[in-house]
């Protein structure tokens, strides 16, 4: 079951996943990211399998993240079909994951998802789902995981995820500007100019939309339309 | 029967799922006999050039690919192996076509970010694996390094400079995109090779 978190706690069942990957991917979303948020804490039997499930539909890039801590388990998620996996709590307590997964199958493999809330004016990294603060600070340790390899920052604003009051789009732009690589901004889309804000005036390469779509208010396509009349090139499906 | 090459270097499972929703026949393999039975070739590639160039040559299949006359399609690393040479590892590749693949640059300022990642448009496209496939298509990219563009090239891409999205000669076939990652427009690329 697909779960949408508010500020990641009291979950919710939205759906079955292999029935919304299918559903985005023909309406002509860009990229699939399924993140298994319980994964850290429960066991995850099937989650491997139901990986597999969503690949065998979809024709457009797969992420896959959720308690990835070893090179290993990254390489079952790219034999079950995954794309790229993200890494997150497990690099932060290991932060050399991210060398041997891109070591190992490249960059373009690996995302590394980042968690950070402001704590005493300072954006630090959050672990967890939010429930621990660390000591990292959210620019120094962007710029670590580039060094290390990640291909792609995932960027999670706990402040703003399950909020639908729109991105951080100052924090965004100033790690945008800081990075060679590119940012995906993540958590609190509650309208189309949200997402329009944090492509424009947040520099973000790429936005990951999830509560906007889950509940059936917006559909992908309809998003599309709304980007592309701000002037945001996007790709768009084609009839072939 | 299509062979898909298993060479320890390539995100297989996708392109063989792309090869199931289009009903085509396919193996997975790294074996010559078959390799040199089959109609159509593909060959799939993500990770770094020289491990990946010498996981083919371990396998004796540098010179199998060169050799064959059905319809090759290297795909991403897959193919930049096909072109002369790669900066990546400074490897020497199997020269079948006659540019070499070098590192894109970032720049920050214009927002030009590596790897090159993500739906980018694809111009100047020409020959059988575009056909019905408009100019300016969108296509999914993920990569670092880049051919450069040259005779051969049958459709460019733009990520800081322009680079072959695609390369053509005779029977072989390259394409720096995931046409297995491209919705609708990428499933037309690989009917299209299917049907060459």
């Amino acid at each position: 079951m697909t779960v949408k978190g508010v500020h990641f706690q009291g979950l919710e069942v939205v759906g079955d996943p292999v029935a919304l990957g299918a559903r985005y991917a023909s309406e002509g979303a860009d990229e699939l990211v399924y993140l298994d948020i319980s994964a850290t804490e429960e066991g995850r039997a099937t989650f491997t399998d139901l990986v597999s499930r969503i690949a065998e539909r979809i024709n457009i890039p797969f992420t896959v993240g959720g308690g990835i801590s070893s090179a290993d388990g990254a390489a079952r998620l790219l034999e079950a079909g995954a794309d790229k996996i993200s890494v997150n709590s497990a690099a932060v307590a290991d932060p050399s994951l991210i060398d041997r997964i891109a070591g190992r199958y490249g960059s373009q493999f690996i995302v590394a998802a980042i968690d950070a809330k402001v704590v005493d004016g300072v954006w630090r990294v959050v672990t967890c789902g939010g429930k621990c603060i660390t000591d990292r600070e959210l620019f120094s340790w962007a710029r670590e995981v580039q060094d290390r390899g990640a291909g792609e920052v995932l960027f999670t604003s706990m402040d703003n995820d399950g909020t639908r009051k729109g991105y951080p789009c100052d924090v965004m732009a100033e790690l945008s500007d800081q990075l060679d690589i590119p940012l995906i901004a993540s958590g609190g889309a509650g309208s189309a100019q949200d997402v329009i804000d944090v492509l424009t005036a947040g520099k973000a390469d790429a936005a990951l939309v999830a509560s906007l779509f889950h509940y059936g208010e917006f559909t992908v396509s309809r998003l599309k339309d709304c980007l592309v009349k701000a002037g945001i090139n996007v790709a768009r499906n084609v009839e072939l | 029967m299509v062979a898909v090459i298993d060479y320890d270097a390539g995100n297989i499972r996708s392109v063989v799922n792309a090869l199931g929703r289009l009903g085509a026949e396919y193996v997975v393999t790294s074996d010559t006999r078959t390799i040199l039975s089959s109609d159509r070739i593909i060959m799939p590639g993500v990770g770094e050039a020289r491990c990946a160039m010498e996981s083919l040559k371990e396998r004796g299949l540098d010179n199998v690919v060169r050799s064959l006359e059905c319809p090759v399609l290297g795909i991403c690393v897959g193919m930049q192996l096909m072109c002369s040479c790669s900066e990546e590892g400074n490897v020497d590749c199997l020269g079948i076509f006659d540019t070499e693949v070098r590192l894109l640059k970032a720049d920050r300022p214009s927002g030009v970010k590596v790897p090159h990642t993500g739906w980018n448009s694809v111009t100047g496209l020409e020959g059988p694996l575009f056909q019905g496939i408009g100019d300016g298509t969108y296509m999914y990219f993920v990569h670092s390094y880049a051919a450069g563009l040259c005779a051969e090239t049958v459709a460019r891409c733009e990520n800081g400079i322009q680079f072959s999205a695609a390369l053509s000669k005779g029977n072989f076939y390259g394409v720096q995109f995931h046409p297995e990652k491209s919705g609708p427009a990428g499933e037309r690329l690989l009917r299209n090779f299917l049907l060459i």
